[in-house]
């Protein structure tokens, strides 16, 4: 991995003003998202009141009520958890892209395991549901990992191969017997027992509240990914790999090892992204329910700087955002689609800082270029 | 970095050992006890102007000679020496192994090759555009990761302006809407000096977003817009009535004799032109090209666009080559299969296209088994393109040499 | 063709490279530059060569002045650099790498080899090159490589040849045939500018010497009437003193048994051929040769980094053969890589991190899973103030660091461990003097206390001036062995053993 990347990732490409870099791109970024997407809207001849509308449908939908700010964090909780695991694998320098082929597995293995403790009290079944999707989701990151440490295989390319066959085998697994619902035909799992399902926080204000125990889980993961990060033994591993692999190894460190844990962690936190979606909001696996959480969690991990803390903010703006965008395709009749294209440019804008200067001069120090013209 | 590859040189060379025993065992044990019967290749259809007779193989017995060569091939990897033919054991190896599984599966029943190699050329066409897309531009050493999104914005904007103004136009529109996502690319890497992984990821993501955008907001309510012509085959006189190769190589539509045309004129430009000297040795070495007035940044930027063309393309073939119409994300990870046809292809358009080929066949393979009904499930059939694209980049990568300053953002002081 | 430079002064941001700088270049003369590493030598010539446009002052091209926007303006100025790293394509062959940029086409683009094979036969003849114009330039040896750079200058026309530290990479006899090429393109009324660090160089093939400090012309003068000692004093500013001090040799018990170690490049070819040697406590092992006949496999392999594929290495006594890198470090094996940016410390990180890059996991530094990074922080300290490591903090990123400074934090860190042997590739490559001075005293320190010392080095000057025993490598072997306490050892004779030449 380039030390580009690992300075965009980290923000580093500004260097010491951490206001400029941790507040100032990440603002300018999201405006100019939302106004490129307000550009689009009107090539696509949805009329100005349309478009205002949306953006009032935008932010009602995410922050306007209780239930919207109950649906922006149970959007965020699973952006957060798989954002948490691709933060993780670009400090150590790889570019997991297969987020979304390990949530699959890891809701999979939720299924399956919560399915199996039907009988089982609550506090031995949603553990060890829970726990069985991080560990599906290590195991198919843990894949990628181990064929990148044994055969150098690239694993950006690995990675979109194991979504691409994850789909295939979800729609396979679910219609086999110990997953199908019985009766049924269709490609759809059994339903989540109560004992292993996440428990909903705000049923006694009123019961359509959807915010679950997933936000704890999403919670605790923050601050263990911080001190597994900047801590721990393991954490220096991964970073001073991801920052110089040559230098890491000459110092000791076991790159082929480092590189299959530094997967494995980042697939059981998507895992776990895939287990809070079956146990918390849906209930059953369908085909499609990991519902490309794997790809915005990249663009989370992105705007998080990789950064603990970072990845939290920006995956309750992502779920803000879904949030949101649901509210603004049921009141304006804009696609949600659109809000892709926003986490897009969003993208775009914060691995680009010097794009931003660009555009919005305002609010930055002079430049280095400048000084030396003086 | 030498360090780190030479290990896994020799790992990787265990890994190929291992894995063509395994292939070689599964394939008596599983295979061979249900192979009754001879497999029947059809090669012609009775209305050719030249038939030939159909092949017939026996299937037991076939099935045990190529298990025997596997496990053979197999353990020749762990002898020493082994690295260098490393390669090429696996190649074949997955070849008799293919040859075995469509006998085993054609066993007792007739089934037509040359309609087969047919379709594996026609879906071998975006994948070879894909690879050579990303041959020019990481010959200049800029990593494109976007070929998916420009795949995806040649066959959006090719069903777009083809419905509007025809099938020639939407062509030309989509080789230029993919030139922008070149030139966007360009811009972002060279000029912003953006990761090149993350400027790829985003052009996915972006080209993603917008055309499902589009296609939910406006072809939803104006189906009008989404219903181009497709480019009908041309049949090249003569040579289409030679069997077998005929109908595959010529009867086929513009895209497929452009993929070919288009390999042949990269080698040219890339081998044996002035500019594809300048272009691999920015690719190479940057700083040496900076020092002998070579312009570093425009070579780039001109590569990286014209890559972007072959990808538009190549993305026009799923929808003014194929179906006519739009749907979300109907590339299907292409691209990304493109890339690794780049990587198989050791950077070379040829190879690359040979490459693609290899993929072709085996996306074609899984779509005929599904209709010969063997018991294996359709699902697994459907990851075939996928697995043999991660067994090509485990398989190879280490091996083929990549252009040194690949992925590398070129900094003038 | 009279090139003249004009108050050129260069600035990086707020760092001034180059300050108000004046020079003469005249045809049919060499003028030597003289000036220690970082003095700003490559930074004025990249501004000759149009590479870096000055920010101040002009260059005068036969009274006329010129502006170069970028390298090709130069070379159509008649002005030519052979760049300290070879500015070749390794996977073209000579012919391809002496046209590019100025290819003979034909229609449709199409490139003329064969007009280019026969340009670079022409020239190669004419100079005495002796170069094949269709060999990769990756299977040359890097002597030839350079007389590739040479034909490259000279295909573009030059009038004007920059030589940037040519004879680094050479043995002292290439080193003569090198500056014989010199004298005959001076002949041919070319003018030349050698930029060199090493004394004996400057003063045997310049007409002329000026010296570089800090970026400043500190002084001018007639290679006839300047002596070593008044050089070295104005290159570095004050007096210099050669010696480096140390105990008188007095070796102990064999710490290091290498014996009959092969070790393969990773394109299967032999590196390290059936190699046998012995390192003593108290000892100062130097092994000369030109880079490139496995030096670096061999450190590697000692290092735990490259597994051998035959032979055996003993340690106290101890089988290590297979040890991996961990192992070594834990044994008392410090190891300071020969390149200290892409393997010796990690740009982005802290000075303190740096400094337990390879000791972090050690009870000293960690409990269970976790590192206390107050006690990291305490030995960090410590350990700059010990080693003289200059940084604004040890918060501070290591890749802000001099190289001086990045290369005693390495020190620092090999060395404050407790060690027996110490393995050291080039480990003054590139410093300057004080930085020099202050490494050799650590690791000749580090023999007078005991431990063993294996050094790697390509400056032949660096091996004579601290080893206690010389071995001299070539195609994988040790093919000479001299010991400068028993009998004084001559250059020459040394140079002979490095081009092969049996002794």
């Amino acid at each position: 991995m380039s030390t580009e990347m690992n300075q965009a990732v980290q923000g580093r490409l500004i260097g010491r003003n951490q206001i400029e870099d941790l507040v100032l791109v990440p603002l300018y970024a999201l405006v100019a998202a939302l106004f490129l997407g307000a550009l689009v809207m009107i090539a696509t001849g949805v009329d100005l009141s349309t478009i205002g509308q949306s953006f009032i449908a935008l932010v009602r939908g995410s922050v306007g009520s209780l239930n919207a700010l109950s649906e922006t964090l149970t959007a965020a909780a699973p952006l957060v958890l798989a954002g948490l695991g691709l933060a993780l694998g670009f400090r150590a320098g790889l570019f997991n892209i297969g987020a979304e082929g390990q949530v699959i597995m890891g809701g999979l293995a939720a299924v399956v395991a919560g399915v199996a403790m039907a009988d089982m009290p609550a506090v031995i079944a949603l553990p060890a549901a829970i726990i069985a999707g991080a560990l599906a989701g290590a195991f198919y990151a843990g894949i990628a990992g181990w064929l990148r440490a044994a055969t150098g295989a690239h694993e950006v390319i690995s990675t979109i191969m194991l979504n691409l066959i994850s789909y295939r085998l979800l729609d396979y697994l679910l219609r086999t017997p110990l997953i199908q619902k019985e009766g049924r035909a269709d490609p759809i799992s059994k339903s989540i027992p109560e004992a292993a399902e996440l428990p909903r926080l705000l049923t006694f204000i009123d019961p359509n509240l959807r915010l679950h125990a997933g936000v704890f889980l999403m919670l605790a993961m923050v601050v263990v990914a911080y001190w597994l990060l900047f801590r721990s033994k393991m954490g220096f591993e991964f970073r001073a790999s991801g920052e110089n692999a040559i230098a890491a190894r000459f110092a000791g460190i076991n790159a082929g090892l480092t590189i299959v844990l530094a997967m494995a962690v980042a697939g059981a936190l998507a895992g776990l992204a895939g287990a809070n979606q079956v146990l918390g909001v849906l209930g059953r696996a369908t085909p499609g329910f990991s519902a490309g959480i794997g790809f915005d969690a990249i663009a989370v991990a992105l705007l998080g700087r990789s950064h603990p803390v970072g990845v939290l903010f920006a995956g309750v703006l992502f779920g803000a955002l879904e949030a949101g965008g649901r509210q603004m395709q049921v009141d304006a009749g804009v696609s949600i689609d659109l809000i892709g294209i926003i986490q897009a440019l969003i993208i775009v804008f914060i691995a680009a800082p010097l794009l931003v200067k660009a555009i919005f001069p305002w609010g930055f120090r002079r430049t280095r270029s400048k000084e030396e013209e003086v | 970095m030498t360090v780190l590859l030479d290990k896994a040189r020799q790992r990787q060379t265990r890994v190929t050992g291992v894995a063509l025993i395994a292939l070689g065992v599964l394939i008596a044990v599983f295979f061979a006890p249900d192979a009754t019967g001879s497999a029947t290749f059809r090669l012609s259809r009775p209305t050719d102007v030249w038939p030939v007779p159909n092949l017939v193989v026996p299937g037991g017995p076939f099935i045990y000679v190529v298990s025997a060569l596997l496990a053979f091939l197999g353990a020749r990897q762990f002898l020493s020496g082994a690295a260098k033919w490393s390669a090429l054991s696996l190649g074949i190896g997955l070849a008799i192994a293919v040859a075995a599984f469509l006998v085993w599966a054609t066993a007792g029943k007739s089934f037509s090759l040359t309609g087969m190699l047919q379709a594996s050329i026609v879906r071998a066409v975006p994948i070879a555009l894909g690879g050579l897309a990303g041959v020019l531009s990481e010959r200049v050493a800029v990593v494109n990761i976007g070929i998916e999104g420009m795949l995806l914005a040649g066959a959006f904007t090719g069903a777009l302006v083809g419905s509007l103004a025809g099938g020639v136009a939407g062509l030309a529109a989509a080789v230029a809407v993919g030139g922008v996502f070149g030139f966007v690319l360009a811009a972002l890497v060279v000029t912003y000096r953006m990761d090149q992984i993350i400027a790829g990821v985003f052009i996915n993501l972006f080209v993603l977003g917008l055309t499902s955008y589009i296609s939910s907001q406006v072809f939803q309510e104006y189906r009008a817009l989404n219903n181009a012509p497709v480019f009908r085959t041309i049949e090249v006189p003569f040579l289409s009535d030679i069997p077998v190769i005929g109908p595959v190589f010529f009867n086929q539509n513009i895209f497929v004799y452009g993929a070919f045309i288009l390999a042949g004129l990269a080698t040219y430009y890339l081998f044996h032109t002035r500019h594809g000297l300048r272009a691999r040795a920015v690719g190479e070495h940057p700083r040496a090209a900076d020092t002998l007035g070579i312009n570093v940044y425009r070579t780039r930027y001109i590569n990286v666009t014209v890559a972007g063309m072959v990808a538009g393309f190549g993305g026009a073939w799923f929808t003014l080559g194929s179906v006519g119409r739009f749907d979300e994300g109907m590339t299907g990870g292409r691209g990304y299969i493109g890339l690794a046809a780049m990587i198989f292809g050791r950077w070379h358009p040829v190879g690359a296209l040979l490459a693609a080929l290899v993929f072709g066949f085996a996306d074609s393979l899984q779509q005929k088994l599904a209709l010969l009904r063997t018991p294996i499930p359709s699902e697994f059939l459907a990851m075939a393109p996928y697995v043999a694209t991660i067994v090509v980049v485990a398989g190879v990568v280490g091996r083929a040499r990549a252009p040194a300053a690949d992925g590398k953002p070129y900094v003038k002081e | 063709m009279q090139v003249e430079l004009k108050n050129i002064t260069k600035r990086f941001g707020s760092v001034v490279a180059n300050k108000g700088v004046n020079l003469t270049i005249r045809p049919g003369e060499v003028l030597g530059l003289l000036g220690e590493n970082g003095a700003g030598k490559s930074t004025l010539m990249n501004v000759l060569c149009g590479l870096y446009s000055p920010t101040e002052g002009e260059i005068v091209v036969d009274g006329t002045p010129v502006r170069f926007d970028g390298p090709g303006d130069a070379i159509r100025a008649g002005i030519g650099m052979v760049h300290q790293h070879f500015m070749l394509i390794p996977v073209f062959t000579v012919a391809e790498n002496v046209v590019l940029g100025v290819e003979p086409v034909g229609r449709f683009d199409h490139l003329d080899l064969e007009k280019a094979r026969a340009q670079v036969r022409r020239l190669s003849e004419e100079y005495g090159l002796a170069v094949d114009a269709d060999a990769l330039v990756e299977t040359l040896p890097v002597g030839v490589q350079q007389r590739v750079e040479i034909i490259k200058v000279l295909f573009r026309e030059a009038d004007v040849l920059i030589l940037d530290e040519p004879t680094a990479v050479l043995t002292p006899q290439e080193v003569d045939e090198f500056f014989q090429i010199v004298r005959s393109l001076c002949d041919a009324g070319k003018a030349i500018v050698f930029i060199t660090h090493k004394l004996n160089e400057i003063l045997e093939i310049s007409d002329r010497i000026s010296v570089i400090r800090r970026g400043e012309i500190v002084g001018s003068g007639d290679p006839k009437k300047l002596t070593r000692p008044d050089l070295a004093e104005m290159m570095v500013g004050h007096p210099v003193d050669f010696n480096v001090e140390r105990a008188p040799f007095d070796p102990g018990e064999v710490i290091l048994d290498v014996s009959d170690l092969t070790v393969l490049h990773d394109d299967g070819a032999v590196a390290v051929d059936h190699l046998s040697l012995q390192i003593r406590s108290g000892e100062v092992v130097g092994i000369a040769g030109v880079q490139g006949n496995g030096q670096s496999a061999l450190i590697e392999t000692l290092a735990g980094l490259r597994p051998p594929a035959g032979g055996k290495v003993l340690f106290e006594g101890a089988d290590i053969t297979t040890a991996s890198p961990r192992a070594r470090h834990r044994m008392g094996i410090a190891h300071i890589p020969e390149d200290r940016q892409a393997a010796g410390l990690i740009g982005s990180f802290t000075v303190a991190e740096n400094m337990v890059l390879d000791s972090y996991y050690s009870a000293r530094f960690s409990n269970r899973g976790s590192i206390d990074w107050g006690r990291v922080n305490a030995a960090a300290t410590t350990a700059t103030q010990d080693y003289d490591v200059r940084t604004p903090s040890i918060h501070a990123t290591a890749g802000h660091l001099s190289g001086g400074n990045q290369q005693k934090l390495i020190v620092a860190r090999e060395l404050s461990r407790d060690t027996r042997l110490v393995i050291a590739g080039q480990p003054t490559r590139g410093l300057d003097v004080g930085s020099i001075a202050y490494i050799h005293a650590r690791l000749m320190a580090a023999r007078d206390e005991g431990d063993g010392i294996l050094i790697v080095s390509s400056e032949l000057d660096e091996i004579l001036s601290v080893s206690d025993r010389i071995l001299v490598m070539f195609k994988g072997r040790i093919v000479a062995e001299y010991e400068p306490n028993k009998a004084p050892v001559d250059k020459g004779t040394i140079g002979l053993a490095m081009a092969g030449a049996a002794p």
